[in-house]
């Protein structure tokens, strides 16, 4: 019998040895290992040996049958690792294609700087409002110390709808609206942005841009002063415009304010050099500002002997065009693809 | 204003070196900016020289050969100038010279003609062709016989001048003048002004025995005339002459220029009538409509209620502050002169002079005058006509004046000019600051009172005296801080922010369009009733309306692009849509969005935009903003004739329309274009409850499938709505997962399969359950007609 059981293992192992696949494989299993298999036979026929012998042979075909599983098994594991890899072969893929994608969106520069200015400000307490573009003459005008006849009242230089109603041509006119709507007459801190209308076209004035328009009113004791304005401008303007910019305040004249000061800054092209876009003066006109007029203040319930603060004001457009470099105004309006796309991705820090 | 620094300098002494520019630096840092400060005539190298011999070049039919003697040494110049000739003093660019426009002399030969130097036009040294003589507009300058040969040319001609072009604020009209600008540069530099010369004789009887003035508007009020008899017409003297083409001026004869020459000194704009044409009356009216008039530009004027006139009691003979008549006009045989000083309506000036002409005297008008200017300016005038126009003055002089004219004064403490500008300047400084403006002031305890000069117009509260304090002491000096106040963070409202953020995020293009329109355009892309906003004086009708739907302008940004190649277009937009209803004006904030093209990418998976992509986008939109189940898309009942009738939806929120979608027609547009548009006000009207938590049921959920035949004009949603009346609360979700039509389908049939999710949350539902659910919903089906595939 152990002749039996050692030529058994002996043509087994030889076949295991030359199998050359699963199916194969999985033969031999049945015809050695399995309950009709060879070595289960010898097994069934020991019923013949002696008590003695019975044990020794059983213990060998158990030895014999652990090996032989133990080498179809390694097989076994051999064949199903090719025949993964064959699988992965076939999976491989050209990384180097390209994807499939959404059409990607952009965000227009001058909403982009308009995000920026609205966060830089509520971080220092001021209120966003919003007012209507379709203004009445009391808003933009009269309550702004701007009365009948003034220049900038002039019908050639504003959309008028009717003698009442124009399209808006500052933003200020959101001052006066919150100024009137705060019935307590408490304090102010509000800025304001959004789209404003001159009746003008040409290569440097768009009929239409975008403004920003800020305003503090507080009790006089708090004292809100010209050295307020001043360090509330440097913030933005070195926020906003440029960390290393130069900043010069400009005596000028606004109806709204007084006394009123124009802000220069440092030119952005030439760096206060002298080029062509500062005229060769090294700063660049941004920003109008100044103490709120007291008929301002008048005008729209607040006592000026018991309130004070300052307001400003800037063009947006020009703002942006700076910050990324647009070499053209139009460009902001005609929404060219080839231009909108440019903006889409985040800002940098 | 351009200012002249040889003008000036007559009324404050300025060092005779100082640098034109750092004067302009000054001035802007007070408030006066300027564009450009430059010298009168910038070329150098120039000699006065004299011609001793010349002679017609051998090989030209024009040019000379000069011999130039300089007084170091004889030149020899050639010279096409067809003046040149022997015995003339003339200006010489040597070589070496630099004339305006980067012009330099160099030796040279000309035609074979050895060539030093240049002879030279006063329009080849800088002086603009239009302030010259026609002798002078056609050849070389002819100085005069005695003009001494080596010496410098610019200094004899008295052109060593500077000019400053100031832009100035429309509240310093005091500084459109010479005098003015001394005050100011006398505050700046610490300098006192200097007084105006005023003397002259008066002869004969009182003017007002002969002479008379009638002011019939209240437009006017201040007239002043005088009369100055036997002038003698000739040219002004060089100085009066030279300042006025520094000052922008196109000197005439003497008589015209003295009246220019005292407006820009003193600001107060005079008019000059030839006394013997304007009769013995003046009579200052408003004009009657319709009312003719021929101005001295030799154009009839059709005139307005609005325009102040000045007359002889008959007829209009000037525009008042505007323009003078051509029947009274000073020429060249003009004898008697009637001289006008005169205060008129700063409003009326404009609006007449914006339709007429824009000019010195009106700009001057415009801007406010001092009436102590006016009596000034004449008794100026009549010192100047003496001396350079022999004029007799005569006595007297016709006088209307209803001016207020007293000095403003002002108290003011020096806490309250610290507080505003937050500082803390000493009261000697504050004080100093008065003294150099020449404000005289009245010393109390913490205060001072301002007596602030006529000439100031634009003073009249404590708020302009702190501003000339900033001013003067400068804002430099002023150190910037932040306010002192609670601190909070400021309230802002994100929403809109967020809508473009998402919007971007689904792969479309913020834009920034016009809101002006066409009014053909106005009421396309809806069917709302409203009135269009029109402007009253458009600057182009592509233009004149204001845009009641965004749709209009974003169609006009796609053609744009396509025509320009630019194919895969996806645009929105956030902004106002304007309307009239019922005498009332409004406006909303939209949403709109326009969607063309290829909108995914990739291989196999690039797509072009199709109704459900846009319709993708307005759901993302309205799920994102917390209206999930809360909308559904529907059929208009009247569709805009821009729109495709097969592929259009209203959005209904709550059952109320907040926006349309779909196509636009093809017969507007051939390609596929997609736009979309959201009232966000009617929308955002539509409160939405807090984000919050819902509990995950711990029980699995139940699929079941269900397919149905139905005829094309029975939509899915109306199937939807039968299944989810039926399935009741236990189904959680349904969604059609595949639509079907063509072969083996019935014409005008499709398929529509629905994948259905049962679930509940506090056990795990049987089959039976969902089973009886499910043939009740088919039975219900079938009864309306519908056949379920099986």
């Amino acid at each position: 019998m152990k002749e039996q059981i050692s030529k058994i293992k002996e043509t087994s192992v030889e076949e295991i040895k030359k199998a050359e696949d699963l199916k194969t494989l999985n033969d031999i299993k049945v015809k050695y290992l399995g309950k009709k298999g060879e070595l289960t036979s010898v097994l069934r026929g020991m019923g013949g040996l002696s008590p003695e012998e019975r044990p020794i042979i059983g213990s060998l075909v158990n030895e014999v049958r652990d090996e032989l599983e133990k080498l179809i098994n390694e097989k076994e594991e051999k064949f199903k690792q090719e025949e993964l890899n064959e699988q992965l072969k076939k999976e491989t893929i050209d990384i180097t294609l390209p994807s499939t994608k959404m059409k990607r969106g952009s965000i227009h520069p001058v909403n982009r700087i308009i995000e920026d200015i609205e966060d830089l400000f509520v971080s220092m307490g001021y209120d966003v409002v919003t007012g209507p573009e379709l203004e009445n003459d009391e808003y933009c005008f009269e309550r702004l110390n701007l009365p009948k006849g003034h220049p900038a009242r002039d019908m050639q230089d504003s959309f008028y709808i009717t003698d009442e109603y124009l399209l808006r041509t500052q933003t200020s006119s959101v001052q006066a609206r919150t100024m009137m709507a705060n019935e307590e007459k408490t304090p102010i801190r509000m800025i304001t942005t959004g789209k404003t209308y001159r009746r003008e076209d040409d290569a440097t004035h768009s009929h239409q841009f975008n403004q920003i328009e800020g305003l503090v009113i507080d009790k006089k004791e708090r004292n809100v002063s010209l050295a307020d304005l001043k360090g509330t401008l440097e913030v933005f303007v070195r926020k906003i415009i440029g960390a290393n910019l130069d900043l010069r305040f400009r005596p000028s004249y606004f109806p709204f304010t007084e006394p009123s000061y124009e802000v220069d800054v440092t030119c952005f092209k030439c760096g206060g050099k002298g080029c062509n876009l500062c005229k060769q003066t090294g700063w660049i006109e941004v920003l109008g500002s100044g103490i709120v007029h007291p008929n301002v203040l008048k005008m729209n319930g607040y006592d000026p002997e018991q309130y004070g603060g300052f307001a400003f004001g800037t063009g947006i457009d020009r703002l942006a065009m700076f910050r990324y470099g647009i070499t053209d105004m139009r460009y902001l309006y005609t929404n060219d693809v080839r231009f909108l796309s440019q903006f889409d991705r985040k800002d940098e820090e | 204003m351009k200012l002249s620094l040889n003008f000036v300098k007559d009324y404050i002494k300025l060092d005779n070196d100082i640098d034109v520019n750092e004067l302009a630096e000054k001035m802007t840092k007070a408030g006066n900016e300027y564009d450009s400060a430059e010298k009168l005539v910038n070329a150098t190298n120039l000699v006065i020289g004299e011609i001793k011999e010349c002679e017609m070049h051998p090989d030209s039919d024009h040019l000379h050969l000069c011999k130039v003697d300089i007084g170091t040494e004889i030149l020899n110049i050639v010279c096409g100038a067809p003046n040149a000739r022997k015995g003339i003093k003339v200006i010489v660019a040597q070589v070496g010279a630099e004339l305006p426009g980067d012009f330099k002399i160099k030796k040279g030969m000309i035609r074979g003609q050895e060539s030093n130097g240049m002879l030279c036009a006063l329009y080849e040294i800088g002086i603009d062709k239009k302030f010259l003589s026609e002798a002078d507009k056609n050849g070389i300058h002819e100085l005069p016989q005695d003009a001494p040969v080596g010496e410098d040319p610019i200094k004899y001609m008295g052109l060593d001048d500077s000019v400053v072009d100031f832009e100035l604020t429309a509240n310093r009209g005091d500084l459109l003048s010479i005098l003015g600008m001394a005050y100011e540069l006398g505050a700046i530099y610490n300098k006192t002004v200097e007084p105006v010369e005023i003397n002259y004789k008066e002869v004969g009887e009182d003017i007002n025995k002969q002479f008379s003035v009638d002011i019939n508007t209240e437009n006017c009020k201040l007239f002043l005339a005088k009369k100055a008899m036997n002038v003698k017409i000739k040219e002004s003297p060089d100085f009066i002459k030279n300042r006025l083409i520094a000052s922008g001026i196109r000197p005439i004869n003497n008589v015209v220029d003295i009246s220019n020459y005292v407006m820009l000194e003193l600001g107060q704009p005079l008019h000059f009538y030839d006394a013997d044409n304007l009769g013995n009356k003046i009579l200052v009216r408003m004009a009657n409509n319709d009312e003719k008039l021929t101005t001295l530009d030799n154009i009839e004027r059709t005139l307005t209620e609005n325009d102040i006139v000045i007359t002889n009691g008959e007829k209009s003979i000037g525009l008042a502050g505007v323009m003078g008549g051509l029947d009274t006009e000073v020429e060249e045989t003009t004898k008697n002169v009637v001289i006008e000083s005169a205060i008129f309506n700063s409003v009326k000036v404009r609006m007449t002079s914006n339709k007429i002409l824009r000019s010195e005297a009106s700009n001057r008008f415009e801007k406010g005058l001092d009436p102590a200017r006016t009596y000034m300016a004449i008794d100026r005038a009549c010192t100047l006509l003496e001396k350079y126009a022999d004029a007799e003055i005569v006595t007297g002089m016709v006088k209307y004046d209803v001016t207020d004219n007293k000095e403003k004064v002002i108290e003011i403490s020096f806490k309250e000019i610290n507080d505003v500008l937050g500082t803390n300047i000493p009261m000697e400084d504050i004080i100093d600051v008065f003294i150099k403006l020449g404000f005289k002031q009245e010393l109390k305890p913490g205060k001072t009172i301002v007596t602030v000069p006529t000439r100031r117009i634009d003073i009249s509260i404590k708020e302009d005296l702190i501003e000339e304090v900033g001013r003067i002491y400068g804002v430099d000096n002023i150190e910037g801080k932040l306010p002192v106040v609670p601190m909070r963070m400021g309230h802002i409202d994100k929403t809109t922010r967020k809508i473009r953020a998402k919007m971007a995020n689904m792969g479309l293009n913020d834009t920034l369009s016009y809101i002006l329109i066409n009014d053909k355009d106005v009421h396309k892309f809806t069917t709302d009733e409203f009135e269009e906003v029109k402007l009253l004086d458009p600057i182009t009708e592509d233009r004149n309306t204001l845009r009641y739907s965004i749709i209009p302008s974003l169609y006009k940004i796609y053609e744009y692009n396509k025509a320009r190649e630019n194919k895969d277009v996806c645009l929105f937009e956030i902004g106002k849509g304007f309307w009239k209803k019922q005498e009332e004006y409004g406006e909303n904030q939209k949403i709109c969005a326009l969607m063309s093209g290829e909108y995914y990418t990739g291989i196999g998976h690039s797509k072009n935009v199709d109704f459900y992509d846009i319709k993708g986008v307005t759901e993302e939109l309205l799920d994102y903003l917390g209206y999930e189940n809360r909308y559904s898309f529907v059929i208009p009942k009247q569709i805009p004739s821009e729109f495709h009738p097969g592929q259009t939806a209203e959005i209904s929120v709550n059952n109320d329309i907040v926006g349309i979608l779909g196509r636009i027609h093809p017969s507007v547009e051939k390609e596929a274009v997609y736009v979309m548009e959201i009232n966000l006000d009617k929308l955002l009207a539509k409160r939405v409850g807090k984000m919050k938590f819902k509990e995950i049921s711990k029980f699995p959920n139940i699929k079941k499938d269900i397919a149905v035949l139905v005829s094309k004009e029975i939509t899915s949603k109306d199937v939807e709505t039968l299944i989810k009346k039926k399935a009741g609360k236990l189904l959680l979700d349904i969604k059609v997962f595949d639509v079907y039509e063509g072969k083996n389908i019935e014409e005008n049939k499709r398929s529509i399969a629905y994948s259905l999710t049962f679930g509940a949350q506090d056990r795990t539902l049987n089959d039976d359950e969902i089973n009886t659910i499910l043939e009740n919903i088919i039975k219900d089906l079938e009864n309306k007609g519908i056949e379920i595939r099986k």
